[in-house]
Protein backbone atom coordinates (compact mmCIF):
# COMPACT_ATOMS: atom_id res chain seq x y z
CA UNK A 1 0.00 0.00 0.00
CA UNK A 2 1.42 3.53 -1.12
CA UNK A 3 1.05 6.46 1.56
CA UNK A 4 1.31 10.10 0.25
CA UNK A 5 3.88 12.00 1.92
CA UNK A 6 1.24 14.13 4.41
CA UNK A 7 0.32 10.48 5.69
CA UNK A 8 3.13 9.15 6.20
CA UNK A 9 4.76 12.47 8.19
CA UNK A 10 1.27 12.16 10.43
CA UNK A 11 1.53 8.28 10.49
CA UNK A 12 5.03 8.86 12.25
CA UNK A 13 4.54 11.89 14.43
CA UNK A 14 1.24 9.94 15.88
CA UNK A 15 3.90 6.77 16.22
CA UNK A 16 6.18 9.06 18.01
CA UNK A 17 3.73 10.98 20.62
CA UNK A 18 2.14 7.51 21.20
CA UNK A 19 5.30 5.65 22.22
CA UNK A 20 6.69 8.58 24.55
CA UNK A 21 3.70 9.31 26.20
CA UNK A 22 3.74 5.46 27.00
CA UNK A 23 7.59 5.16 28.15
CA UNK A 24 8.97 8.32 29.05
CA UNK A 25 7.38 7.75 32.83
CA UNK A 26 9.14 4.57 33.27
CA UNK A 27 12.57 6.25 31.58
CA UNK A 28 11.88 9.72 34.10
CA UNK A 29 12.10 6.84 36.91
CA UNK A 30 15.08 5.21 35.69
CA UNK A 31 16.77 8.48 35.37
CA UNK A 32 15.83 9.24 38.72
CA UNK A 33 16.52 6.34 40.48
CA UNK A 34 20.44 6.93 39.38
CA UNK A 35 20.73 10.35 40.65
CA UNK A 36 22.42 11.03 44.01
CA UNK A 37 20.82 12.58 45.98
CA UNK A 38 22.32 16.00 45.91
CA UNK A 39 21.48 16.40 42.64
CA UNK A 40 18.10 14.85 42.60
CA UNK A 41 16.44 18.80 42.48
CA UNK A 42 17.73 19.45 39.60
CA UNK A 43 16.09 18.65 36.80
CA UNK A 44 18.17 16.79 33.88
CA UNK A 45 16.97 14.74 30.84
CA UNK A 46 20.42 12.04 31.37
CA UNK A 47 21.96 10.72 33.95
CA UNK A 48 25.37 12.47 34.22
CA UNK A 49 26.69 9.54 36.71
CA UNK A 50 25.03 6.54 37.52
CA UNK A 51 24.66 6.19 41.26
CA UNK A 52 23.68 2.84 42.63
CA UNK A 53 22.87 4.12 46.25
CA UNK A 54 19.13 4.58 46.14
CA UNK A 55 18.99 0.59 45.12
CA UNK A 56 21.20 -0.57 47.96
CA UNK A 57 19.26 1.60 50.25
CA UNK A 58 15.88 0.62 49.86
CA UNK A 59 16.99 -2.82 51.04
CA UNK A 60 19.14 -1.32 53.85
CA UNK A 61 16.56 1.00 55.11
CA UNK A 62 13.68 -1.08 55.19
CA UNK A 63 12.68 -4.36 54.86
CA UNK A 64 12.42 -4.24 50.96
CA UNK A 65 13.58 -7.78 50.62
CA UNK A 66 11.30 -9.04 52.37
CA UNK A 67 8.52 -7.23 51.21
CA UNK A 68 9.06 -8.47 47.49
CA UNK A 69 9.39 -12.25 48.88
CA UNK A 70 6.18 -11.36 50.87
CA UNK A 71 4.89 -10.58 47.14
CA UNK A 72 5.82 -13.15 45.35
CA UNK A 73 4.33 -15.67 47.86
CA UNK A 74 0.76 -14.13 47.81
CA UNK A 75 0.41 -13.62 43.88
CA UNK A 76 1.54 -17.76 43.35
CA UNK A 77 -0.79 -18.97 46.17
CA UNK A 78 -3.91 -16.80 44.82
CA UNK A 79 -2.40 -17.77 41.54
CA UNK A 80 -2.64 -21.79 42.79
CA UNK A 81 -5.91 -21.83 44.98
CA UNK A 82 -7.50 -19.81 41.63
CA UNK A 83 -6.44 -22.54 39.46
CA UNK A 84 -7.53 -25.59 40.99
CA UNK A 85 -10.81 -24.48 42.18
CA UNK A 86 -11.55 -22.52 38.74
CA UNK A 87 -10.63 -25.25 36.77
CA UNK A 88 -13.21 -27.41 38.41
CA UNK A 89 -15.85 -24.97 38.64
CA UNK A 90 -14.77 -24.11 34.37
CA UNK A 91 -15.76 -27.77 33.64
CA UNK A 92 -18.91 -27.68 35.23
CA UNK A 93 -19.81 -24.62 33.70
CA UNK A 94 -18.86 -25.29 30.31
CA UNK A 95 -19.48 -28.73 29.64
CA UNK A 96 -22.63 -29.75 31.68
CA UNK A 97 -25.67 -28.49 31.26
CA UNK A 98 -27.99 -28.38 34.62
CA UNK A 99 -30.60 -25.75 35.98
CA UNK A 100 -29.62 -22.22 37.02
CA UNK A 101 -26.15 -22.30 34.96
CA UNK A 102 -26.78 -18.95 33.59
CA UNK A 103 -28.13 -17.29 36.89
CA UNK A 104 -25.02 -18.79 37.93
CA UNK A 105 -22.70 -17.37 35.70
CA UNK A 106 -24.18 -14.42 35.78
CA UNK A 107 -23.78 -13.76 40.21
CA UNK A 108 -19.90 -14.80 39.07
CA UNK A 109 -19.50 -11.85 36.85
CA UNK A 110 -21.67 -9.58 39.04
CA UNK A 111 -19.07 -10.39 42.19
CA UNK A 112 -15.93 -9.25 40.13
CA UNK A 113 -18.06 -5.77 39.58
CA UNK A 114 -18.26 -5.64 43.29
CA UNK A 115 -16.20 -2.28 44.75
CA UNK A 116 -13.45 -3.56 47.22
CA UNK A 117 -14.24 -0.97 49.55
CA UNK A 118 -18.22 -2.54 49.78
CA UNK A 119 -16.81 -5.49 51.16
CA UNK A 120 -14.04 -3.96 53.09
CA UNK A 121 -15.21 -4.06 56.87
CA UNK A 122 -16.96 -7.27 56.44
CA UNK A 123 -13.50 -8.52 54.83
CA UNK A 124 -11.45 -7.48 58.10
CA UNK A 125 -13.84 -9.00 60.50
CA UNK A 126 -13.64 -12.00 58.85
CA UNK A 127 -9.63 -11.92 58.18
CA UNK A 128 -9.09 -11.04 61.96
CA UNK A 129 -11.56 -13.87 63.13
CA UNK A 130 -9.58 -16.11 61.28
CA UNK A 131 -6.79 -15.36 62.86
CA UNK A 132 -5.11 -14.12 59.38
CA UNK A 133 -5.03 -10.71 59.81
CA UNK A 134 -1.20 -9.00 58.97
CA UNK A 135 -0.37 -12.80 57.28
CA UNK A 136 -0.19 -14.05 53.94
CA UNK A 137 -3.02 -16.06 54.28
CA UNK A 138 -4.70 -13.40 54.93
CA UNK A 139 -3.92 -11.58 51.87
CA UNK A 140 -4.26 -14.85 50.02
CA UNK A 141 -8.03 -15.63 50.60
CA UNK A 142 -9.16 -11.81 50.78
CA UNK A 143 -7.76 -11.53 46.92
CA UNK A 144 -9.99 -14.73 45.75
CA UNK A 145 -12.96 -12.09 45.50
CA UNK A 146 -11.14 -10.47 42.67
CA UNK A 147 -8.92 -13.29 41.26
CA UNK A 148 -11.90 -16.14 40.97
CA UNK A 149 -14.46 -14.63 38.79
CA UNK A 150 -12.32 -13.78 36.57
CA UNK A 151 -10.37 -17.17 36.51
CA UNK A 152 -14.21 -19.05 36.25
CA UNK A 153 -14.96 -16.81 33.25
CA UNK A 154 -11.72 -17.04 31.55
CA UNK A 155 -11.35 -20.83 31.73
CA UNK A 156 -15.14 -21.32 31.04
CA UNK A 157 -14.76 -19.26 28.04
CA UNK A 158 -11.59 -21.36 26.60
CA UNK A 159 -12.67 -24.82 27.99
CA UNK A 160 -16.15 -24.16 25.84
CA UNK A 161 -13.52 -23.79 22.68
CA UNK A 162 -12.53 -27.39 23.27
CA UNK A 163 -14.22 -30.03 20.44
CA UNK A 164 -17.03 -31.78 21.99
CA UNK A 165 -16.31 -35.44 20.45
CA UNK A 166 -13.53 -35.16 22.57
CA UNK A 167 -14.99 -35.66 25.68
CA UNK A 168 -18.06 -37.63 24.13
CA UNK A 169 -15.17 -40.34 22.87
CA UNK A 170 -14.33 -40.50 26.33
CA UNK A 171 -17.27 -40.83 28.13
CA UNK A 172 -18.45 -43.66 25.90
CA UNK A 173 -15.64 -45.09 27.26
CA UNK A 174 -17.20 -45.12 30.74
CA UNK A 175 -14.52 -42.19 31.92
CA UNK A 176 -15.81 -40.51 34.68
CA UNK A 177 -16.07 -36.88 34.98
CA UNK A 178 -12.72 -36.75 37.06
CA UNK A 179 -10.73 -37.98 34.19
CA UNK A 180 -12.00 -36.24 31.29
CA UNK A 181 -11.07 -32.95 33.14
CA UNK A 182 -7.77 -34.56 34.17
CA UNK A 183 -6.61 -36.79 31.51
CA UNK A 184 -8.87 -35.11 28.40
CA UNK A 185 -8.78 -31.36 29.01
CA UNK A 186 -6.06 -30.15 31.18
CA UNK A 187 -3.39 -31.45 28.87
CA UNK A 188 -5.18 -29.34 26.00
CA UNK A 189 -5.43 -26.31 28.42
CA UNK A 190 -1.48 -25.44 29.38
CA UNK A 191 -2.07 -21.74 27.12
CA UNK A 192 -5.12 -21.02 29.17
CA UNK A 193 -3.84 -21.72 32.61
CA UNK A 194 -1.10 -19.32 31.47
CA UNK A 195 -2.93 -16.68 30.56
CA UNK A 196 -5.51 -16.81 33.53
CA UNK A 197 -2.86 -17.78 36.04
CA UNK A 198 -0.75 -14.59 34.53
CA UNK A 199 -3.71 -12.50 34.87
CA UNK A 200 -4.33 -13.44 38.27
CA UNK A 201 -0.56 -13.22 39.22
CA UNK A 202 -0.72 -9.62 37.88
CA UNK A 203 -4.09 -8.40 39.94
CA UNK A 204 -2.45 -9.67 42.78
CA UNK A 205 0.48 -8.55 42.73
CA UNK A 206 -0.78 -4.78 42.28
CA UNK A 207 -3.52 -5.13 44.59
CA UNK A 208 -2.90 -2.51 47.57
CA UNK A 209 -6.44 -1.66 49.48
CA UNK A 210 -6.51 -4.98 51.29
CA UNK A 211 -2.91 -5.24 51.33
CA UNK A 212 -2.81 -1.53 53.17
CA UNK A 213 -5.64 -2.65 55.63
CA UNK A 214 -5.16 -6.09 56.27
CA UNK A 215 -1.63 -6.03 57.42
CA UNK A 216 -0.04 -3.69 60.28
CA UNK A 217 3.71 -4.22 60.21
CA UNK A 218 6.56 -3.25 58.15
CA UNK A 219 7.48 -7.03 57.82
CA UNK A 220 4.47 -8.02 56.29
CA UNK A 221 3.66 -5.60 53.69
CA UNK A 222 3.49 -6.52 50.10
CA UNK A 223 5.26 -4.09 47.50
CA UNK A 224 2.63 -2.23 46.87
CA UNK A 225 2.11 -1.04 49.96
CA UNK A 226 5.81 -0.70 51.36
CA UNK A 227 6.25 1.77 48.45
CA UNK A 228 3.16 3.32 48.60
CA UNK A 229 4.23 4.24 52.58
CA UNK A 230 7.76 5.25 51.84
CA UNK A 231 8.31 8.18 53.77
CA UNK A 232 11.19 10.48 54.14
CA UNK A 233 13.47 11.90 57.46
CA UNK A 234 10.46 14.59 57.83
CA UNK A 235 7.05 14.44 56.00
CA UNK A 236 7.65 17.17 53.69
CA UNK A 237 10.40 15.34 52.15
CA UNK A 238 9.75 12.27 50.30
CA UNK A 239 13.15 10.30 49.24
CA UNK A 240 12.40 10.14 45.34
CA UNK A 241 15.45 8.60 44.99
CA UNK A 242 14.51 5.60 46.79
CA UNK A 243 10.95 5.72 45.94
CA UNK A 244 12.10 5.67 41.66
CA UNK A 245 14.15 2.53 42.53
CA UNK A 246 11.92 0.82 44.70
CA UNK A 247 9.47 1.11 41.45
CA UNK A 248 11.97 -0.10 38.76
CA UNK A 249 13.13 -3.12 41.11
CA UNK A 250 9.33 -4.11 40.81
CA UNK A 251 8.55 -2.70 37.85
CA UNK A 252 10.98 -4.01 35.27
CA UNK A 253 10.33 -8.11 36.08
CA UNK A 254 6.83 -7.29 35.45
CA UNK A 255 7.48 -5.38 31.87
CA UNK A 256 9.45 -8.00 31.12
CA UNK A 257 7.29 -10.63 31.74
CA UNK A 258 4.21 -9.02 29.74
CA UNK A 259 6.64 -8.73 26.55
CA UNK A 260 7.20 -11.99 26.94
CA UNK A 261 3.75 -13.17 27.29
CA UNK A 262 2.14 -9.84 25.20
CA UNK A 263 -0.04 -12.44 23.35
CA UNK A 264 -1.25 -14.79 25.82
CA UNK A 265 -2.30 -11.65 28.13
CA UNK A 266 -4.04 -9.78 24.93
CA UNK A 267 -6.39 -12.95 24.42
CA UNK A 268 -6.56 -13.23 27.95
CA UNK A 269 -8.31 -9.46 28.41
CA UNK A 270 -9.85 -10.04 25.14
CA UNK A 271 -11.84 -13.74 25.83
CA UNK A 272 -12.71 -11.58 28.88
CA UNK A 273 -14.55 -9.25 27.44
CA UNK A 274 -15.49 -10.54 23.26
CA UNK A 275 -16.23 -14.32 22.79
CA UNK A 276 -15.62 -14.94 19.67
CA UNK B 1 -31.96 -46.00 30.89
CA UNK B 2 -28.08 -46.09 31.28
CA UNK B 3 -27.57 -42.57 29.55
CA UNK B 4 -29.86 -41.59 32.28
CA UNK B 5 -27.89 -42.80 34.92
CA UNK B 6 -24.44 -41.28 33.31
CA UNK B 7 -26.20 -37.53 33.25
CA UNK B 8 -27.26 -37.52 36.69
CA UNK B 9 -24.03 -38.84 37.62
CA UNK B 10 -22.51 -36.38 35.42
CA UNK B 11 -24.91 -33.26 36.91
CA UNK B 12 -24.20 -34.49 40.33
CA UNK B 13 -20.20 -34.53 39.83
CA UNK B 14 -20.54 -30.60 37.87
CA UNK B 15 -22.11 -29.46 41.88
CA UNK B 16 -19.23 -31.20 43.46
CA UNK B 17 -16.98 -29.34 41.43
CA UNK B 18 -18.49 -26.17 41.93
CA UNK B 19 -18.65 -26.32 45.30
CA UNK B 20 -15.13 -25.24 46.26
CA UNK B 21 -15.87 -21.65 44.18
CA UNK B 22 -18.93 -21.40 46.02
CA UNK B 23 -17.84 -22.00 49.77
CA UNK B 24 -14.67 -19.77 48.45
CA UNK B 25 -17.28 -16.53 46.89
CA UNK B 26 -19.83 -17.25 49.45
CA UNK B 27 -17.18 -16.68 52.43
CA UNK B 28 -15.57 -13.80 50.84
CA UNK B 29 -17.86 -12.18 48.49
CA UNK B 30 -21.33 -12.65 49.73
CA UNK B 31 -20.46 -12.80 53.41
CA UNK B 32 -17.90 -9.90 54.03
CA UNK B 33 -21.04 -8.05 51.91
CA UNK B 34 -23.57 -8.80 53.73
CA UNK B 35 -21.67 -7.90 57.48
CA UNK B 36 -20.57 -4.65 55.79
CA UNK B 37 -24.55 -3.92 55.02
CA UNK B 38 -25.13 -4.94 58.75
CA UNK B 39 -22.18 -2.98 60.67
CA UNK B 40 -23.51 0.22 58.57
CA UNK B 41 -26.41 0.11 60.73
CA UNK B 42 -24.28 -0.14 64.12
CA UNK B 43 -22.38 2.23 65.82
CA UNK B 44 -19.21 -0.40 65.59
CA UNK B 45 -15.92 1.43 65.85
CA UNK B 46 -12.26 -0.26 65.33
CA UNK B 47 -11.40 0.44 69.01
CA UNK B 48 -13.73 -1.21 71.01
CA UNK B 49 -15.76 -4.63 70.33
CA UNK B 50 -18.77 -3.54 71.97
CA UNK B 51 -21.93 -1.74 69.55
CA UNK B 52 -25.69 -1.12 68.89
CA UNK B 53 -28.09 -1.41 66.45
CA UNK B 54 -28.48 2.29 65.35
CA UNK B 55 -30.84 2.06 62.62
CA UNK B 56 -30.05 4.66 59.75
CA UNK B 57 -28.52 6.76 61.82
CA UNK B 58 -25.09 5.93 59.69
CA UNK B 59 -27.07 6.94 56.58
CA UNK B 60 -28.47 10.49 57.51
CA UNK B 61 -24.80 11.20 58.83
CA UNK B 62 -23.44 10.56 55.29
CA UNK B 63 -26.16 11.60 53.33
CA UNK B 64 -25.96 15.32 55.24
CA UNK B 65 -22.11 15.11 55.10
CA UNK B 66 -20.78 17.92 52.76
CA UNK B 67 -17.54 16.22 51.85
CA UNK B 68 -19.27 13.16 50.89
CA UNK B 69 -21.26 14.58 48.25
CA UNK B 70 -17.57 16.28 47.61
CA UNK B 71 -16.58 12.37 47.14
CA UNK B 72 -19.49 11.71 44.46
CA UNK B 73 -18.94 14.83 42.36
CA UNK B 74 -14.91 13.49 42.52
CA UNK B 75 -16.22 10.04 41.37
CA UNK B 76 -17.80 11.41 38.22
CA UNK B 77 -15.62 14.19 37.26
CA UNK B 78 -13.26 12.06 37.78
CA UNK B 79 -14.94 9.18 35.55
CA UNK B 80 -16.49 10.91 33.19
CA UNK B 81 -13.55 12.74 31.78
CA UNK B 82 -10.70 9.93 32.70
CA UNK B 83 -13.47 7.36 30.65
CA UNK B 84 -14.29 9.61 27.63
CA UNK B 85 -9.99 10.38 27.27
CA UNK B 86 -9.34 6.82 27.44
CA UNK B 87 -12.02 5.87 24.70
CA UNK B 88 -11.32 8.58 22.95
CA UNK B 89 -7.45 7.49 22.41
CA UNK B 90 -7.89 4.03 22.77
CA UNK B 91 -9.59 4.09 19.66
CA UNK B 92 -7.20 6.57 18.29
CA UNK B 93 -4.16 4.14 18.86
CA UNK B 94 -5.96 0.87 17.97
CA UNK B 95 -6.67 2.35 14.74
CA UNK B 96 -3.52 3.14 14.83
CA UNK B 97 -2.02 -0.10 15.70
CA UNK B 98 -4.26 -1.70 12.73
CA UNK B 99 -2.31 0.36 9.84
CA UNK B 100 0.69 -1.99 8.94
CA UNK B 101 4.01 -0.11 9.08
CA UNK B 102 7.66 -0.70 10.01
CA UNK B 103 7.55 -1.27 13.98
CA UNK B 104 4.33 -1.77 14.26
CA UNK B 105 4.95 -4.51 16.83
CA UNK B 106 7.82 -2.44 18.76
CA UNK B 107 4.92 -0.07 19.38
CA UNK B 108 2.30 -2.62 20.53
CA UNK B 109 4.52 -3.37 23.14
CA UNK B 110 5.52 -0.07 24.44
CA UNK B 111 1.92 0.84 24.28
CA UNK B 112 1.15 -2.31 26.79
CA UNK B 113 4.29 -0.96 29.00
CA UNK B 114 1.46 1.47 31.43
CA UNK B 115 -0.61 -1.41 31.74
CA UNK B 116 2.38 -3.57 33.31
CA UNK B 117 3.31 -0.96 36.09
CA UNK B 118 1.66 -1.95 39.16
CA UNK B 119 -1.16 1.01 39.79
CA UNK B 120 1.16 2.26 43.20
CA UNK B 121 4.34 2.56 41.37
CA UNK B 122 2.07 4.86 38.40
CA UNK B 123 0.93 7.27 41.12
CA UNK B 124 4.41 7.07 42.83
CA UNK B 125 6.36 7.70 39.76
CA UNK B 126 3.86 10.56 38.16
CA UNK B 127 3.36 12.23 41.58
CA UNK B 128 7.66 12.64 40.68
CA UNK B 129 6.93 14.53 38.00
CA UNK B 130 4.34 16.41 39.22
CA UNK B 131 6.35 17.73 42.05
CA UNK B 132 5.74 21.61 41.97
CA UNK B 133 9.72 22.21 42.24
CA UNK B 134 11.27 19.41 40.94
CA UNK B 135 8.95 18.02 38.91
CA UNK B 136 9.57 17.46 35.10
CA UNK B 137 6.73 18.64 33.66
CA UNK B 138 6.78 22.38 35.13
CA UNK B 139 10.26 22.04 34.01
CA UNK B 140 9.09 21.22 30.46
CA UNK B 141 6.07 23.34 30.32
CA UNK B 142 7.92 25.92 31.23
CA UNK B 143 10.62 25.18 28.82
CA UNK B 144 7.96 25.12 25.79
CA UNK B 145 6.36 28.56 27.10
CA UNK B 146 3.01 27.46 28.54
CA UNK B 147 3.47 28.37 31.57
CA UNK B 148 5.69 31.51 33.27
CA UNK B 149 6.22 29.63 36.96
CA UNK B 150 5.88 26.21 38.41
CA UNK B 151 2.32 25.10 39.23
CA UNK B 152 1.97 23.27 42.57
CA UNK B 153 -0.05 20.77 40.69
CA UNK B 154 -1.38 18.37 44.06
CA UNK B 155 -1.78 21.04 45.95
CA UNK B 156 -4.69 22.91 46.66
CA UNK B 157 -6.41 23.61 43.28
CA UNK B 158 -8.58 21.80 42.60
CA UNK B 159 -8.73 21.24 38.89
CA UNK B 160 -5.03 20.85 38.54
CA UNK B 161 -4.80 18.02 40.97
CA UNK B 162 -8.20 16.50 38.79
CA UNK B 163 -6.03 17.00 36.21
CA UNK B 164 -2.93 15.16 37.74
CA UNK B 165 -4.75 12.51 39.02
CA UNK B 166 -7.14 11.94 35.26
CA UNK B 167 -3.71 11.73 33.54
CA UNK B 168 -2.18 9.24 35.69
CA UNK B 169 -5.62 7.30 34.91
CA UNK B 170 -5.47 7.87 31.25
CA UNK B 171 -1.71 7.16 31.02
CA UNK B 172 -2.22 3.82 32.78
CA UNK B 173 -5.69 2.42 31.34
CA UNK B 174 -5.64 3.39 28.11
CA UNK B 175 -3.71 0.14 26.79
CA UNK B 176 -6.68 -2.30 28.18
CA UNK B 177 -9.01 0.37 25.91
CA UNK B 178 -6.56 -0.09 22.87
CA UNK B 179 -6.09 -3.92 23.12
CA UNK B 180 -10.04 -4.51 23.50
CA UNK B 181 -11.00 -2.15 20.76
CA UNK B 182 -7.60 -3.77 18.56
CA UNK B 183 -9.24 -7.13 18.90
CA UNK B 184 -12.93 -5.65 17.61
CA UNK B 185 -11.16 -4.17 14.65
CA UNK B 186 -8.88 -7.44 13.67
CA UNK B 187 -12.40 -9.33 14.13
CA UNK B 188 -13.82 -7.21 10.88
CA UNK B 189 -13.30 -9.08 7.60
CA UNK B 190 -11.32 -7.55 4.93
CA UNK B 191 -13.80 -7.88 2.33
CA UNK B 192 -15.57 -4.74 4.26
CA UNK B 193 -13.49 -2.59 3.34
CA UNK B 194 -12.63 -3.88 0.19
CA UNK B 195 -16.20 -3.57 -0.91
CA UNK B 196 -16.38 -0.53 0.58
CA UNK B 197 -13.67 1.29 -1.52
CA UNK B 198 -14.73 -0.11 -4.13
CA UNK B 199 -17.84 2.17 -4.15
CA UNK B 200 -15.83 4.62 -3.46
CA UNK B 201 -16.79 5.45 0.18
CA UNK B 202 -14.23 7.99 1.75
CA UNK B 203 -11.51 7.12 4.68
CA UNK B 204 -14.18 9.17 6.99
CA UNK B 205 -17.45 7.72 5.34
CA UNK B 206 -16.02 4.14 6.16
CA UNK B 207 -14.84 5.21 9.57
CA UNK B 208 -18.36 5.87 10.97
CA UNK B 209 -20.65 3.92 8.29
CA UNK B 210 -18.61 0.61 8.41
CA UNK B 211 -15.77 0.34 11.25
CA UNK B 212 -17.81 2.05 14.13
CA UNK B 213 -20.82 -0.04 13.96
CA UNK B 214 -18.61 -2.97 13.37
CA UNK B 215 -16.85 -2.12 16.97
CA UNK B 216 -19.51 -1.34 18.63
CA UNK B 217 -19.72 -4.95 20.70
CA UNK B 218 -16.06 -4.42 21.88
CA UNK B 219 -16.35 -0.89 22.19
CA UNK B 220 -19.18 -1.03 24.56
CA UNK B 221 -17.79 -3.59 26.78
CA UNK B 222 -14.46 -2.05 26.84
CA UNK B 223 -16.20 1.12 28.22
CA UNK B 224 -18.26 -0.40 30.50
CA UNK B 225 -15.18 -2.63 32.02
CA UNK B 226 -13.76 0.88 32.39
CA UNK B 227 -17.14 2.61 33.91
CA UNK B 228 -16.68 -0.06 36.54
CA UNK B 229 -13.26 0.48 37.47
CA UNK B 230 -12.93 4.51 37.64
CA UNK B 231 -16.23 4.35 39.37
CA UNK B 232 -14.68 2.30 42.37
CA UNK B 233 -11.19 3.87 42.28
CA UNK B 234 -8.83 3.98 44.96
CA UNK B 235 -5.54 3.49 44.88
CA UNK B 236 -4.21 5.97 42.76
CA UNK B 237 -6.27 8.56 44.20
CA UNK B 238 -5.20 7.71 47.89
CA UNK B 239 -1.60 7.92 46.55
CA UNK B 240 -1.65 10.82 45.11
CA UNK B 241 -3.69 13.37 46.71
CA UNK B 242 -4.35 11.92 50.17
CA UNK B 243 -6.79 13.21 52.14
CA UNK B 244 -7.48 15.82 49.66
CA UNK B 245 -11.13 16.50 49.41
CA UNK B 246 -10.81 18.43 46.07
CA UNK B 247 -9.92 15.09 44.84
CA UNK B 248 -11.19 12.42 46.80
CA UNK B 249 -13.58 9.90 45.72
CA UNK B 250 -16.82 7.34 46.80
CA UNK B 251 -13.97 4.86 47.95
CA UNK B 252 -11.18 7.03 49.13
CA UNK B 253 -14.11 8.86 51.81
CA UNK B 254 -15.26 5.64 52.79
CA UNK B 255 -11.90 3.93 53.91
CA UNK B 256 -10.73 7.14 55.90
CA UNK B 257 -14.15 7.07 57.87
CA UNK B 258 -13.38 3.23 58.22
CA UNK B 259 -10.21 2.72 58.92
CA UNK B 260 -8.25 6.48 58.62
CA UNK B 261 -10.97 7.12 61.59
CA UNK B 262 -11.81 4.01 62.84
CA UNK B 263 -15.42 4.46 62.29
CA UNK B 264 -16.12 1.43 61.72
CA UNK B 265 -20.01 1.72 61.42
CA UNK B 266 -19.99 5.14 59.83
CA UNK B 267 -17.46 3.99 56.87
CA UNK B 268 -19.53 1.32 56.12
CA UNK B 269 -22.82 3.29 55.34
CA UNK B 270 -20.36 4.94 53.05
CA UNK B 271 -19.22 1.61 51.53
CA UNK B 272 -22.91 0.44 51.56
CA UNK B 273 -23.92 3.29 49.42
CA UNK B 274 -20.74 3.18 46.62
CA UNK B 275 -22.21 -0.57 46.58
CA UNK B 276 -25.58 0.50 45.76
CA UNK B 277 -24.25 2.76 43.06
CA UNK B 278 -22.32 0.30 41.50
CA UNK B 279 -25.01 -1.94 41.81
CA UNK B 280 -27.28 -0.13 39.98
CA UNK B 281 -25.22 0.98 37.46
CA UNK B 282 -24.50 -3.05 36.86
CA UNK B 283 -28.18 -3.70 36.31
CA UNK B 284 -28.92 -1.31 34.29
CA UNK B 285 -25.92 -2.10 32.11
CA UNK B 286 -26.84 -6.39 31.90
CA UNK B 287 -30.94 -5.20 31.33
CA UNK B 288 -29.79 -2.98 28.27
CA UNK B 289 -27.25 -5.79 27.06
CA UNK B 290 -29.15 -9.28 27.20
CA UNK B 291 -25.97 -11.02 28.11
CA UNK B 292 -25.57 -14.36 26.57
CA UNK B 293 -24.51 -15.95 29.09
CA UNK B 294 -24.83 -19.72 28.68
CA UNK B 295 -22.45 -19.48 25.99
CA UNK B 296 -23.54 -20.04 21.63
CA UNK B 297 -20.35 -20.32 19.79
CA UNK B 298 -19.98 -17.06 17.56
CA UNK B 299 -22.66 -14.52 19.72
CA UNK B 300 -20.91 -11.62 21.20
CA UNK B 301 -21.43 -10.46 24.73
CA UNK B 302 -23.28 -7.49 23.82
CA UNK B 303 -25.32 -6.59 21.23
Amino acid sequence: MRRSLVESIGLWFAVIVVSVFSLFPFYWAVVSSLKEPSSMFQVEYWPKVLEWSNYSSIFKEQPFGTNIINSLIVASSTVLLCLIVGVLAAYSLARVEFRGRGTLLALILAVSMFPQVAVLSGMFELIKSMGLYNSWGGLTISYMIFTLPFTIWLLTTFMRQLPRELEQAAIVDGASSWVVLTKVFLPLMGPSLVTTGLLAFIAAWNEFLFALTFTLTAESRTVPVAIGLISGASSFESPWGRIMAASVIVTVPLVILVLVFQKSIVSGLTAGAIKE
Amino acid sequence: MSENVALTERRRTAYLFLLPSLILLVLVAAWPLIRTIWLAFTDATLSSSHFSWVGLDNFKGVLTDPDWWGSVKNTMVFTGISVTLETVGGLGIALLLHREFMGRGILRAAVMVPWAIPTVVSAKMWSWMFNDNYGVINDILQKIGIIHGPLAWMADNAILSMAAVVTVDVWKTTPFMTLLILAGLQSIPLQVYQSAAVDGASGFRTFFKITLPLIKPALVVAVVFRLLDALRIFDLIFIMTNNSNDTATMSVYARNNMIGFGDLGYGSAASTLVFAFIAIFTIMYLQFSRLNLVGGSSEKVSR
